[in-house]
């Protein structure tokens, strides 16, 4: 297994401007602050976290359609952090996207034909081979190829993002970046699509990056899962041990907000709400990000960045006070050179200075 | 929940659109009570009708191509048919709304305080100054921080969580005896919903005012419902408290809807079951029941329209349109043992053969 893109302490700030009359940077939004993780052909990685918390800029940048501050990406061993024009014309190819508006993200003025046909026309595939490959395509993803001549509005929202994923599909990228693919449908259309996504990543052998909030989708498709918060990983984990043994008290607390559907579970349960909002990314806290809202923070949480550590089975995260870790594995963790240049050396002391936390 | 007189009655109520393509019946034949005090969970995906219902009930799908038929009660008021002046003195003082999306539905220009204080003074005399106070005090008791300042904040200058506790602080301003919610978490990150969720309960619940929750999400349905209507295409399929749609659902819509969530607490199947086929045009809807072209256990009966009736042998209160009997349903729900779900078709018809029904 080779990796298929690598990204080393990428980071993306957002300049903010302002000042009277001399017009200058008065300050940065942090939305991608030190991430480092890599991506192996044929698999699934989550990105999970709430609203602002970076993932959707973290996607971009990672499709070049946004120019990094800082770090490099690494896409099948070349360096295509600054790559321009033609230079990333062969990546571009290999790597896709597929929105979360499937109404907002097809063009209603163009026929499924074209919209499908657009990033072949592009990249240089002649009109008879194209409707071929159109037809071929919509096949793939579900839909018949007799709607070639159709409009995006003809078709439902399940349809349209079928109608999305030919698109990525149409240059037989390697990578497909999925942008929070379902959370625009309903349910049941959901699951549909969610089948449909796995078939093609079986049937192509494709590497997803899938981008969402909601944990128990991401849980369904990933193998990995990073959980973001604030522009920062702060959980890198096998898919099952996320939910199993969350180390980390933010993807605690994101799991623990989740209802579940069964309402005896449900009432048994006893539910966490974690208080306060996500600060404001102009103005991030110091040491941990996620310090104001944590139940165990202590006074090393406030000023000292933890690193990333990593657990036994590649379980990385990030927190001084890792929960449901025994004192042997934290002992045996070791600092990951994910970590942020800017984390601090302390190792992370057994968690549970708070009263009810060890379980 | 309380046995006495229901506050809201809405008998065989009708909507329809005039469009372009046809006619379409959003709601059609929609029947259901609220009880003082009670949650009542309308779920069903887009397009079924849930929002329509809802916002019917306030008057607010009146237009010239609409037509409606059937009745709703509010105590001896007949919405339906009630004047715009009628209306205007229920809407907000008895029957309040909480939208989804907070960054349309207040006021982009007005100061959030001065939004509540407007609703306050069109139902209640009273000064500026005192209904300023309201405000506050209302801010306050949905979780604002610091309300005595975020009263003159603009929505933009808001979070979505905090406008939508603006949202429900409008809702709750003149004490109604029923809200309507469409939706209201939706829009919200899973932590911010946990925190509003819980908050609208605390407040419903000191109030004492009866909530009919508009919702696609089941996992907050649990949450907070006592009863639940489950919707297709313009029509209750299936009725019943809480638990009974959730341990003994009887119509395969709502198996489908129970079996097509990802669930954190089990382990993860291979593939996620699902609701074959789409849902059907309002404008052309199948003959007799709804589901009959994507359901796999469809036969002959359902070429007439189940009516929506008690079917549980000792549940009164669970009603549901499918001609199935109560037996073989609990026999076909089952994907694997103890696992909800609709079955994809090719899969019953080849164990059609066999079972012998």
């Amino acid at each position: 297994m080779s990796s298929l893109l690598e990204v080393e302490h990428l980071t993306m700030h957002f300049p903010v401007r302002g000042g009277t009359v001399i017009d200058r940077q008065v300050a940065k939004v942090h939305a991608v602050d030190d991430v480092t993780f890599s991506m192996v052909e044929g698999e699934t990685v989550g990105l999970v976290g709430e609203s602002g918390c970076g993932k959707t800029t973290l996607s971009r940048t990672l499709l070049r359609l946004l120019e990094p501050t800082g770090g490099t990406i690494r896409f099948r061993g070349t360096d295509v952090t600054h790559a321009k024009g033609r230079a990333l014309a062969p990546m571009r190819r290999q790597m896709q996207m597929v929105f979360q508006d499937p109404y907002a993200s097809l063009n209603p003025r163009k026929r499924v034909g074209q919209i499908i046909g657009m990033p072949l026309a592009l990249h240089g595939t002649k009109r008879d081979a194209r409707e071929e490959r159109v037809a071929e395509l919509l096949e793939r993803v579900g839909l018949s190829p007799e709607h070639i001549n159709r409009f995006p509005h003809e078709f439902s929202g399940g349809q349209r993002q079928r109608i999305g994923v030919a698109r990525a599909l149409a240059l037989e990228p390697r990578l497909i970046i999925l942008d929070e693919p379902v959370s625009a449908l309903d349910v049941s259309i959901q699951a549909q699509i969610v089948n449909l996504l796995e078939d093609l990543q079986e049937a192509l052998g494709l590497t997803y990056l899938f981008v969402a909030h909601d944990l128990s989708v991401v849980r369904h498709v990933s193998d990995r899962i990073a959980v973001m918060y604030l522009g920062k990983i702060m959980e890198l984990s096998p898919a099952e041990e996320l939910y199993s043994k969350p180390i980390h008290p933010y993807a605690e607390a994101l799991l623990g907000a989740i209802p579940i559907p069964d309402p005896k579970e449900n009432r048994e349960r006893e539910r966490v709400v974690l208080p306060g909002e996500p600060p404001n990314p102009m103005n991030p806290p110091s040491g941990c990000v996620f310090h104001p809202r944590c139940e165990y923070a202590t006074d090393v949480c406030r000023s000292v960045q933890p690193p990333l550590m990593e657990y036994a089975g590649g379980h990385l995260a990030a927190c001084h006070h890792p929960l449901n870790v025994t004192p042997q594995e934290v002992a045996m963790a070791k600092r990951s050179p994910a970590s942020p240049l800017s984390a601090g050396d302390e190792t992370p002391s057994v968690a549970a200075p708070v009263a009810d936390a060890g379980a | 929940m309380s046995s006495a007189e229901p506050i809201l009655r809405v008998s065989d109520l009708e909507v329809s659109f005039a469009t372009d393509e046809g006619l379409v019946r959003a709601v059609d034949g929609v029947t259901f009570e609220l009880a003082a005090g009670e949650v009542l969970a309308v779920v069903g995906e887009s397009g079924c009708g849930k929002s329509v219902t809802a916002m019917t009930l306030l008057g607010l799908t009146r237009s010239a191509n609409a037509r409606f038929a059937g009745a709703a009660y509010y105590g001896d008021t007949e919405l339906l048919g009630a004047s715009d002046a009628e209306l205007q003195q229920i809407r907000g003082a008895e029957i309040a709304m909480v939208f989804q999306d907070s960054a349309s539905s207040l006021n982009p220009v007005q100061r959030v305080g001065r939004q509540i204080a407007e609703q306050i003074q069109a139902h209640e005399k009273v000064t500026d100054a005192q209904a300023r106070e309201r405000a506050i005090e209302l801010l306050e008791r949905v979780g604002i921080p610091n309300a005595r300042k975020r009263v003159d904040a603009y929505p933009f200058e808001m979070s979505g969580g905090m406008r939508q506790r603006v949202m429900i602080a409008l809702a709750l301003s003149c004490d109604p005896s029923v809200l309507i919610a469409d939706e209201p978490t939706t829009a919200l990150d899973v932590t911010i919903q946990a925190q509003i969720l819980e908050r609208f309960r605390e407040l419903v619940a000191q109030m004492g005012a009866s909530v009919i929750l508009v919702t696609h999400d089941l996992g907050v349905v649990t949450d907070i419902a006592d009863r639940i209507a489950v919707m297709y295409a313009g029509r209750i399929v299936e009725q019943g408290a809480l638990d009974e749609i959730f341990y003994d659902p009887q119509h395969p819509y709502t198996w489908g809807l129970l079996g097509s969530i990802p669930r954190l607490d089990r382990p993860r199947p291979k593939r996620l079951p699902t609701i074959p086929g789409l849902p059907p045009s309002l404008a052309d809807r199948p003959q007799g029941c709804h589901l009959r072209p994507r359901c796999p256990h469809e036969f002959d009966q359902c070429a007439k329209t189940p009516p929506l009736v008690a079917r549980v042998p000792g549940a009164a209160a669970h009603l549901d349109r499918c001609w199935l009997s109560c037996d073989r349903k609990r026999e076909l729900r089952e994907i694997e043992p103890g696992v909800i779900g609709l079955r994809g078709k090719h899969e019953v018809e080849l164990t059609k053969g066999g079972a012998g029904s």
